[in-house]
């Protein structure tokens, strides 16, 4: 295999600064300038969290003032700033479902491994993955435009919720309403040329002899997602669109004064909404299954039904939308149809999970962190696929709609599960990427932090919801104190942790020691990725790689 | 044999057009927040020119790498495909309209009981005058561009291209016109408003959106005339001619649905 890939090593990069991260049809350099970005974005993100945990710590309105922030002594009046903690909400929403998470693991992860383990020397178009990564900056920049921009109550910012519903999102005063429509917009298409340009190079650029299935299973989780987005994301991009006309043209489609209906917002959201959330975490999922394969020394478990059950969720992901909206107006039929078909969900999901753990049966575990990730994920992503089958009972529903729970469920599947698995991959990855290694303990200790901070934040949140606590509300009665103030030295612990993620990857990059190498786990990792230098030079696959090099028989 | 590739597929240089188009992008749609909110037109089309000239940059150079041979079989069967999702992902933000459409004609809430919702106006345009005429022309243009392409695919007729082409086109634009001279005929004679309730909204939305690609499809199959006629095109790389003849036949279909459900169902009953 030494001759494939390493001829990049006598080629200098000649490339200037500009023409590498701005110009780029580089697949791997366009991965990273996605994960850079998303990593920045997700900070903002967490930042505002961190703020409304803040706020939420004790009852009262303490810090959110009309008067200011109050950060440092709180002494003086305070008039709570309602509209702050909604901007605050709806932007920490946007930014993570649009801005981080999909740019992180479908642009970042699959832009840099999907060409890679697939023996691809690119991706099929490669300028146009360029135009998706820089519409995905242009989104972004709107996006803050817009939380920065005249929006309702005469200040800053919208207030709407990410989900955007009408009749809030439609009266909703300035311009920072329009601006956020458009982020949406630019994000859409940025998503949606992604995914084109993911398919057609899945489909037509493998290795030979790669067939279907011997395609590895975070390959084939990008490519389902990339079919969830191009069928998903337009018909939002509709339903934005109906809500920019009935802003700005006098159109009536969810105003019931026109004949029109909000209801039908929700339902054309959420038709895109719920293969949404599959868009999440889909990758991740691949992402696991490689992490656990390599750290149990053992092959997949079930490497077929792994592929259906990809495909099997991301069918199903279409047929069962209206889930979100139970207590919204719906026929008993509706209602009972919606809740067996989100059940049905819970099949193809466990397929994958026991298929995990039965790799792991009487494999030789490694806990390095990666692995830890890994295994973090499969609790806590278990947990809340199981507080989804709860509140996929209409009956249920009626109680705990709107509450903390639902945000507890929620943030268990995409804060722990999702963002468990992005940094799966980050460690997994980091020295393939950077040439370069993380400190393995200072990673554990990211990891702990992580656990203990994200379950003490998101845990509690269930009683709260059980006890009726309302999501989305700046102040609450002195009943939920305790738990609230649990939940938010979780957040505390999670953002201490956040920011040690960040100086482990400086220092790694700085400081870390060099990789030497192609594969630095063990010969479990063996995906055509690990046949490459560390970091890969700038081509790679220029003469395409041989059957033997990737089919490992064991593998399936 | 250090740098050198060895595969058919296609690894470009680095490009700056798709930096420009993003920020043309950017430029343009906070440009239409600021028209919209009547600051100043002017960033909208500003952005609106940075954009048009990127895709007319990036296309001629997509166009001059087919001549140098870029585009070798692997690459241009990518190509289809990339087109084909293309299409693809606007059938689904046409799904959005029809399903707005839909739900509005089969459950009109202003029929429940108790209902505080508004009963919109709706009208009848009987469509077997001009939308029948308009849905005829739209297939005849199709036709006249599977003749265009069958020219070319077998024996390189030249002629029957070139001439199918511009009878594809002709026939566009005349829908185009009829189009237009509908809506005007429906907003100054009979009444109809652009807006203000569900009725016009659905309608609008949905003939205005599928005009909107027609315009697209025919300056698409402008382009393709030009390089017909500067004689690009051969029986066996025609990707670009291709892509559209199928974007064409994708707008026929969509006017079929919004002629059969918009105009026949949607008004039957009514008149």
């Amino acid at each position: 295999m030494a001759d494939a890939a390493i001829h990049g090593h006598e080629h200098e990069d000649e490339r200037g600064f500009f023409t590498r991260w701005f110009m780029s049809t580089n697949h791997k350099d366009i991965g990273i300038l996605y994960l850079v970005v998303s990593a920045i974005v997700g900070l903002i993100s967490v930042v505002f969290t961190v703020f409304m945990r803040l706020e939420l710590m004790d009852p009262g309105v303490q810090y959110m003032c009309l008067e200011g922030f109050k950060l440092f002594g709180t002494s003086g009046e305070c008039t709570p700033n309602g509209h702050l903690w909604n901007v605050l909400i709806t932007y920490h929403g946007v930014l993570m479902m649009f801005f981080v998470v999909i740019p992180a693991l479908f642009g970042g992860f699959g832009n840099y491994f999907m060409p890679l383990q697939i023996g691809a020397p690119d991706m099929a178009f490669p300028r146009l993955n360029n135009l998706s990564f820089w519409l995905y900056v242009a989104g972004t920049s709107l996006g803050v435009a817009s939380m920065l921009s005249p929006g309702g109550n005469d200040q800053l910012g919208s207030g709407v919720g990410w989900v955007l519903y009408p009749p809030l999102s439609t009266t909703e005063g300035g311009m920072s309403m329009d601006l956020a429509i458009f982020a949406v917009h630019v994000s859409g298409a940025s998503s949606i040329l992604g995914a084109i340009n993911m398919i057609t190079t899945f489909l037509n650029m493998r290795a030979p002899g790669m067939t279907l299935f011997k395609v590895p299973l975070f390959s084939w989780s990008i490519f389902v997602t990339a079919w969830l987005i191009l069928l998903s994301l337009p018909v939002l991009a509709g339903a934005i669109t109906m809500l920019l006309m009935d802003r700005n043209f006098g159109f009536t489609f969810f105003d019931p004064a026109g004949g029109g209906d909000p209801i039908l917002y929700q339902h054309i959201l959420w038709f895109f909404g719920h293969p949404e959330v599959y868009i999440v975490i889909l990758p991740g999922f691949g992402i696991i299954s490689h992490v656990i394969a390599t750290f149990s020394r053992k092959p997949i478990f079930g490497y077929l039904p792994m592929v259906w059950a990809l495909i099997a969720i991301g069918v199903l992901g279409f047929v069962v939308w209206a889930h979100h909206m139970y207590t919204a107006g719906m026929s008993l039929n509706q209602q009972a149809y919606f809740m067996l078909a989100t059940m049905v969900i819970a099949v193809p999901t466990g397929v994958k999970i026991f298929s995990w753990i039965a790799t792991m049966w009487s494999g030789s575990l490694e806990f390095k962190a990666p692995m830890m990730f890994a295994l973090g994920f499969l609790v806590l992503f278990t947990m809340g696929g199981v507080t989804g089958i709860v509140l996929s009972q209409t009956a249920v529903d009626r109680a705990y709609h709107d509450t903390y729970y639902v945000v507890a469920h929620f943030h268990y599947v995409m804060s722990l599960g999702a963002v468990f698995a992005i940094f799966a991959g980050i460690y997994f990855y980091f020295g393939k990427m950077t040439g370069r290694q993380y400190s393995e303990f200072w990673a554990n200790v990211h990891f702990w932090s992580f656990f203990v901070g994200a379950n003490l934040t998101f845990f509690p949140q269930h009683f709260l919801g059980r006890q009726g606590m309302p999501r989305r509300y700046i102040d609450y009665p002195e009943a939920f104190a305790y738990w609230n103030k649990i939940s938010s030295y979780g957040a505390l612990i999670s953002f201490a942790s956040f920011i040690l993620f960040f100086g482990i990857m400086i220092y790694a990059l700085m400081r870390g020691a060099k990789v030497t190498e192609n594969n630095y786990w063990n010969e479990y990792a063996d995906t055509l990725e690990w046949t490459l230098p560390s970091p890969p030079p700038e081509h790679t696959f220029e003469q395409l790689p041989k059957q033997e090099d990737w089919d490992k028989g064991h593998a399936h | 044999m250090a740098h050198a590739k060895n595969h058919d597929y296609h690894i470009l240089a680095p490009s700056i057009w798709p930096l420009i188009g993003a920020i043309g992008g950017f430029v343009m749609l906070f440009g239409a927040v600021l028209w919209m909110h009547g600051v100043t037109a002017w960033m909208f089309w500003m952005g609106f020119v940075a954009v048009l000239y990127t895709m007319f940059a990036w296309w001629s150079e997509v166009v001059n790498e087919s001549h140098i041979g870029d585009h070798t079989p692997v690459v241009r069967i990518g190509l289809r495909y990339g087109f084909i999702l293309f299409i693809m992902s606007e059938v689904m933000f046409f799904f959005a309209w029809f399903w707005s459409f839909f739900k509005h004609a089969m459950y009109p809430m202003w029929e429940y009981v108790g209902t505080e919702y508004a009963q919109p106006h709706i009208h009848a345009i009987d469509p077997f005058h001009l939308p029948l005429i308009n849905t005829l022309i739209l297939l005849l243009s199709g036709c006249a561009v599977t003749w265009a392409h069958h020219g070319l695919v077998h024996g390189n007729d030249r002629k029957a291209l070139i001439n199918g082409l511009a009878i594809g086109i002709a026939l566009g634009v005349l829908f185009t016109a009829f189009q237009a001279y509908e809506y005007a005929l429906l907003l100054t004679h009979d009444g109809w408003k652009f807006g203000e309730d569900i009725f016009f909204s659905n309608f609008f939305m949905a003939t205005g959106f599928h005009g909107f690609h027609v315009l697209i499809g025919t300056v698409f199959l402008i382009v393709c005339l030009i390089r017909a006629i500067k004689g690009d095109f051969t029986p066996e790389q025609h990707v670009g001619f291709e892509a559209a003849a199928w974007y064409w036949h994708f707008v026929d279909v969509v006017w079929l649905f919004l002629f059969f459900a918009v105009y026949i169902w949607g008004t039957a009953g009514l008149g």
